[in-house]
């Protein structure tokens, strides 16, 4: 309660302070023409303070625009919203930092972080003044270059696999058995010969289907700096098995997450592979749906790709902002802050331990989600930066290559191999 | 970017001195005056075009071989400061493991969506060209690929084309020929993208090859059929020679249209599986759109490619053209 009053009575004061300089500066602004103009459009500023994030579904006057401004109104300053989609925002992103016209704070989706890290057009945390210590290191890891933190999550999702329990029960399977590689495939020969079709997942030729093989990927022990080791053939063998047999049908190469998720609400598949943003329509499917964690080869949950954005800060000619900005940062990563942001976003995972507890109190039935999450690895961490796009899309090629026949996964992987070799290099 | 909108600033205050001068000695003035006068007036009158190609012609082009001689990293492209690198990204391209297969691609999808659009354009406008009851509607009818927006009809073919839902196998499978992975088979999946193409572009050839059939005149038919010519001599011996016009510019413009086709290609494989649906035009747009990481320079340096590709069709065009008027 006192923390609320002294933080209202900042905000005041702040709101005061705002408006005796913009006074002060129109008032001179006659007088001495150059740099009477600097102050006034200065003090203008610094009463606003401009907001990108990728949610355009989310309009003013929703729950998540009224948050944004609260956050705003407690830093004692108005925050001007602009929502992008999340590929425009990168673009836009690069675009006003190529005219020094960066926005104060951008919500950026996580793999693009080091992107523009790699630019130049953020500060760090430290620099910013926000301390990251609470947040948890995997999540966080993908948002370090060198060792410098360019920005904070403000949520984490991340892929399981959905079951479909009827036909789990129709087949005989048990979904706590599926623990390794093994039994998965074992529970998948099950349903196929009750009839039902297995698993499906996406293969498609862009970053999702990268998002997707990862858990396999690393479940295997694969690393992306070397695509061609013995584990990255294992994992890609393993799809290769599946589609083979018939466990799953051929179409995912050309799948997206969103079709595989129809292709699993019609009720014919026993597994789906998605993420944390379908728990809402799971929970609205027809027939009872279940989740268990992505295995690792040898049992374990694998470390799945963590989803989600991050809040990052673009440098600014005048650095007396980040003030205010690491403010209206540390006031959307309070807590209860980041519980509200995980139901206003259809469960979005805490990335601090403290925020995780409270949304468990909450929901305990997130309980799997936050584990995985615990698990989950960033695509761009270990130091991969912006390699990171360059090696996925030559890691999705190779799945495409040795899924559809066009290659063998061992000359599909060796292709790879070279081609990230060469562009990173 | 930022220097379109100013280029439009000075072109226009410019385009407005030259109006503002040429309007001022309106009044009684000396003669020796008006040739100068004139000229402004010249210039301001052509200053829009010129303006519009400057900014909407010249500069892109200008911009895509700037940005395919430098090497545009993302942190270059926004502290500006993108190193000279001559032609190692063309070099780069070139050497790339992708670069014959989508060289092939192009050839392959350009030339047989072309033979066939062609083909069965000049069909259906010669069938139309009698003119019986309901051939207006059906005439319309077959504008409708035309007319659907790009994503619809795309998605539509891949939906259709599904190895295992889509409509096109359970026909088949009905007749007893086994799934055939249409979209994920690299065997299938250029033939995919083309036969969607094809479907695409025959309206285009059809609307303009049927015009073209208007304009010979009747009398032709008339004398050819006292002379006992059959239905096959009259096509091959006065429809298709003075077609040849239209038939030389309607390839031409579905050489460079399919030359340049992403979107359906994108939409139904996004140029794969792996690489066995790309077309040059899909791999510079996946190189500056397609992942996490815009790469321009290269995608700039591919579009140019294509650009040089198209010009050395319009030359060939050009030239065939000048032979015919000079025979």
């Amino acid at each position: 309660m006192t923390r609320h009053l002294t933080s209202r009575r900042a905000g005041v004061l702040g709101l005061t302070a705002a408006v005796l300089v913009g006074t002060a500066a129109c008032g001179s602004s006659g007088s001495t023409e150059p740099s009477g103009d600097g102050t006034g459009s200065d003090a203008g500023a610094s009463g606003t303070y401009t907001w990108w994030d990728p949610y355009p579904q989310h309009t003013d006057g929703s729950d998540w625009a009224d948050r944004v401004a609260v956050c705003g109104e407690e830093a004692g300053v108005t925050i001007e919203r602009t929502a992008y989609d999340t590929t425009a925002l990168t673009n836009q992103a690069l675009l006003s930092a190529q005219e020094g016209t960066s926005p104060d704070i951008i919500l950026l989706d996580n793999p693009a972080v080091s992107t523009l890290a790699e630019t130049g057009m953020l500060t760090t945390m430290d620099e910013l003044g926000f301390d990251t210590a609470a947040f948890d290191e995997n999540l966080l890891a993908a948002g370090v270059m060198d060792g410098a933190a360019y920005g904070i999550p403000i949520g984490a999702n991340t892929l399981a696999l959905y079951y479909n329990q009827a036909i789990l029960d129709e087949a005989g399977v048990d979904p706590a058995s599926i623990t390794d590689w093994a039994s998965l495939t074992g529970a998948l020969e099950q349903v196929d010969a009750a009839g039902s079709r297995g698993i499906t997942f996406a293969g498609i030729g862009t970053e999702e289907g990268s998002f997707q093989f990862l858990p396999w990927f690393w479940g295997a022990g694969a690393d992306l700096r070397e695509l061609d080791s013995p584990e990255a053939l294992a994992a890609v063998e393993l799809w290769k098995g599946w589609l083979d047999e018939g466990y799953a049908p051929n179409s995912v190469i050309n799948n997206s997450q969103n079709t595989t998720w129809e292709e699993f609400l019609t009720g014919e598949f026993a597994f789906v592979e998605n993420g944390t943003w379908q728990v809402n329509s799971a929970a609205e499917a027809d027939f009872e749906v279940g989740i268990v964690q992505i295995p690792a080869q040898d049992g374990g949950g694998a470390p799945a790709p963590t989803g989600g954005e991050f809040i990052v800060a673009p440098v600014q000619g005048d650095e007396a902002r980040y003030d205010v900005t690491s403010q209206i940062v540390e006031c959307m990563t309070t807590p209860d802050g980041l519980v509200e942001t995980a139901t206003t976003f259809a469960y979005y995972i805490p990335p601090t331990e403290e925020g995780q507890e409270a949304l468990l109190e909450a929901s305990p039935e997130l309980e799997p989600w936050v584990e995985a999450v615990g698990d989950a690895r960033g695509r761009t961490s270990d130091d991969l930066g912006t390699d990171y796009p360059v090696i996925s899309e030559q890691l999705w090629t190779a799945v495409q290559n040795a899924l559809s026949g066009a290659m063998t996964p061992q000359e599909a992987l060796e292709q790879a191999q070279q081609n990230a070799e060469a562009a990173t290099s | 970017m930022t220097s379109s909108p100013a280029a439009v600033g000075t072109a226009s205050s410019a385009a407005g001195v030259a109006a503002r001068r040429s309007a001022a000695p309106a009044g009684p003035r000396p003669p020796r005056r008006s040739t100068p006068s004139t000229q402004w007036a010249a210039v301001a009158f052509a200053a829009p075009l010129i303006v519009y190609l400057v900014v909407f012609y010249a500069y892109p082009l200008f911009r895509n071989i700037e940005l395919s001689v430098h090497d545009y990293t993302i942190r270059a492209f926004v502290q500006g400061d993108a190193e000279f690198i001559g032609f190692e990204k063309y070099a780069d391209v070139f050497a790339s493991s992708a670069f014959p297969t989508a060289l092939v691609n192009t050839a392959l999808f350009t030339f047989v969506s072309i033979a066939f659009q062609y083909t069965i354009g000049l069909a259906l406008a010669v069938f139309f060209q009698k003119s019986f009851r309901l051939s207006g509607v059906l005439r319309g009818m077959f504008l409708v690929p035309w007319l659907l927006p790009l994503i619809v009809s795309a998605s539509t073919w891949s939906w259709m084309l599904n190895s295992d839902s889509g409509i096109i196998n359970s026909v088949l499978q009905s007749f007893g020929i086994g799934q055939i992975n249409w979209l994920t088979s690299p065997d299938f999946a250029l033939t995919s993208v083309i036969i969607a193409n094809i479907w695409l572009g025959i309206p285009f050839n059809l609307v303009i090859l049927y015009s073209g059939l208007q304009n010979i005149p009747g009398e032709l038919y008339e004398a050819a059929s006292l002379d006992g010519a059959t239905g096959w001599q009259q096509f091959w011996r006065i429809t298709f020679p003075l077609l040849r016009p239209v038939s030389a510019i309607t390839i031409l413009l579905g050489l460079i249209y399919t030359l340049k086709v992403v979107d359906v290609i994108w939409i139904m494989t996004t140029g794969g599986p792996g690489n066995v649906s790309t077309t040059l035009a899909v791999w510079s747009y996946r190189e500056a759109f397609g992942t996490g990481q815009p790469a321009f320079s290269p995608a700039a340096a591919v579009g140019n490619l294509l650009i040089l590709i198209a010009l050395v069709f319009g030359f060939v065009y050009l030239y065939l053209q000048r032979r015919q008027e000079e025979s």
